[in-house]
C-alpha cells in the first residue's frame, strides 16, 4: 500500500510564507482603501451642526470683498455666511438669482451677512455675463478645481445653498433654488447673532 | 479698339487681384473641430461625469469646447490648455488621472496583481504537469528497487493468467 501514498518527506515547494502574507497585506489594505471609498460616496454632503472646513474664495475682478480679492471663510467668523454655489449654465440658478440679490441687498447695511456666490464649472465669461444680466452686486468667484464643492457635496448639483453661523458652525443646506427672497430671509433670520 | 482692349485686361487684373486678397481674407475655420476635439476627448466635464467632452452634449460642455478653441486660437498647446483645466476644475477633469500621491495605485496595483496571478497560475499549471511518483518512469521487465516483490509477482502471474 506504500505507492498508494505520496512521499511524506517530499519538500513542499510553493509560495513563501512572507510573500503569502506581504499579499494578503495589500489585498485587505486595498479592501480597505476601496471601503473607505465607499463610505466617503454613501455620506456626500457636509452635515448640519459641523464646523464648515475653512476654504478661500478667489473673486472675479468687480466682485471682490472689502476691495480684497480673495475670501477665507474663517475671516468671516462673527458673520453668518450664505455660500451659493451656481453656474451660468443653469436655469434654476437664474431663476433664483433676483431672489438672493434682493436677500444681499436687505442684510448688506447691517454688516451680519456676507454672501459668497461659488461659480461651479464655468467659464470666465458667461458667469460674468450671468452676473452681469441679473445685477448680482455680492462677492462672487470661481470654484478653482472645484475644491469647495468637492467640500461642500461630493455629487454638487446646482444650485446649491450652504449657511454658516458666526461660529462658523453649518446650519442650513438648500439643494434646488430657492422659491422666494422671504424663503432666505426665512432661513437666514435664526441665524443672525 | 486698343482702347478698350486695355480697359478689359485693366479689369480682368483688378478683379484677379482683389479675388484672391478676398480669398486670403476669408475667415480660415481654424481651430478646427478635429483639433478641438482632440483635446477635448481627453477631458470630463464633471457636472457629466463619463461623458467625454467631445460628445458631451451640455451647455457646460458646449462653453468648454469653445474654451478649448479660443484658446487654441491664441496659440496655447494642448499641454497648457489641459494644465488650465486641471487648475480651473481640478485634476479629476482628465480621462488619465496625474501620477502623483494615491493616484500611483491605479497604475502600480494592476500590473502588481497581474504579475501575482501570473505566477499563482504558472505555478499551479506546473504542480499538474509532474508526474506521479507511483507511475514515474515504469519499466515492466524490470523490479522496482525496494517495491513489494511479491506484489508485483502475484499481479504477473494473474495477468499471465488471463493471457
Amino acid at each position: 500500500m506504500t505507492e498508494n501514498t505520496p512521499n511524506a518527506e517530499t519538500p513542499k515547494k510553493g509560495v513563501p510564507t512572507w510573500v503569502q502574507v506581504v499579499i494578503w497585506i495589500v489585498l485587505l489594505s486595498l479592501l480597505g482603501l476601496v471601503g473607505l471609498g465607499l463610505r466617503r460616496a454613501q455620506q456626500p454632503v457636509v452635515a448640519i451642526g459641523s464646523p464648515l472646513q475653512d476654504f478661500t474664495l478667489t473673486l472675479f475682478k468687480g466682485y471682490e470683498y472689502q476691495g480684497a480679492d480673495s475670501v477665507k471663510l474663517s475671516d468671516l467668523r462673527g458673520k453668518v455666511v450664505v455660500i451659493n454655489v451656481w453656474a451660468s449654465w443653469c436655469k434654476p440658478c437664474e431663476a433664483e438669482a433676483p431672489f438672493l440679490q434682493e436677500a444681499w441687498e436687505y442684510y448688506e447695511p447691517s454688516g451680519q451677512v456676507v454672501f459668497l456666490g461659488v461659480d461651479y464649472v464655468d467659464t470666465e465669461p458667461e458667469a460674468r455675463a450671468s452676473l452681469e444680466k441679473f445685477n448680482i452686486t455680492y462677492p462672487n468667484g470661481p470654484d478653482l478645481g472645484t475644491r469647495i464643492s468637492q467640500l461642500l457635496n461630493r455629487n454638487m448639483g446646482v444650485p446649491e445653498t450652504y449657511m454658516v453661523d458666526a461660529d462658523g458652525v453649518l446650519r442650513y443646506i438648500k439643494i434646488g433654488p430657492f422659491a422666494s427672497t422671504g424663503e432666505i430671509l426665512t432661513a437666514i433670520n435664526p441665524l443672525l447673532p | 479698339m486698343k482702347r478698350p482692349l486695355w480697359i478689359i485686361l485693366l479689369t480682368l487684373l483688378f478683379t484677379a487681384l482683389t479675388g484672391s486678397v478676398a480669398l486670403a481674407q476669408e475667415p480660415q475655420p481654424t481651430p478646427s473641430d478635429d483639433a478641438v476635439n482632440a483635446i477635448a476627448k481627453e477631458l470630463f466635464c464633471p457636472v457629466c461625469e463619463n461623458t467625454p467632452l467631445d460628445v458631451c452634449p451640455t451647455e457646460a460642455c458646449k462653453q468648454w469646447r469653445a474654451l478649448i478653441r479660443q484658446q487654441l486660437a491664441e496659440g496655447k498647446t494642448k499641454d497648457e490648455i489641459q494644465r488650465y483645466f486641471v487648475v480651473q476644475y481640478g485634476a479629476r477633469v482628465l480621462s488619465e488621472p496625474p501620477r502623483e500621491g494615491l493616484n500611483w495605485l491605479i497604475y502600480v496595483v494592476p500590473p502588481v496583481l497581474f504579475v501575482i496571478g501570473a505566477g499563482i497560475l504558472f505555478s499551479v499549471f506546473r504542480s499538474w504537469k509532474k508526474p506521479l511518483p507511483e507511475i514515474a518512469q515504469p519499466e515492466a521487465d524490470t523490479p522496482q528497487p525496494g517495491g513489494d516483490d511479491n506484489y508485483i509477482k502475484s499481479l504477473e502471474a494473474e495477468l499471465r493468467k488471463r493471457d
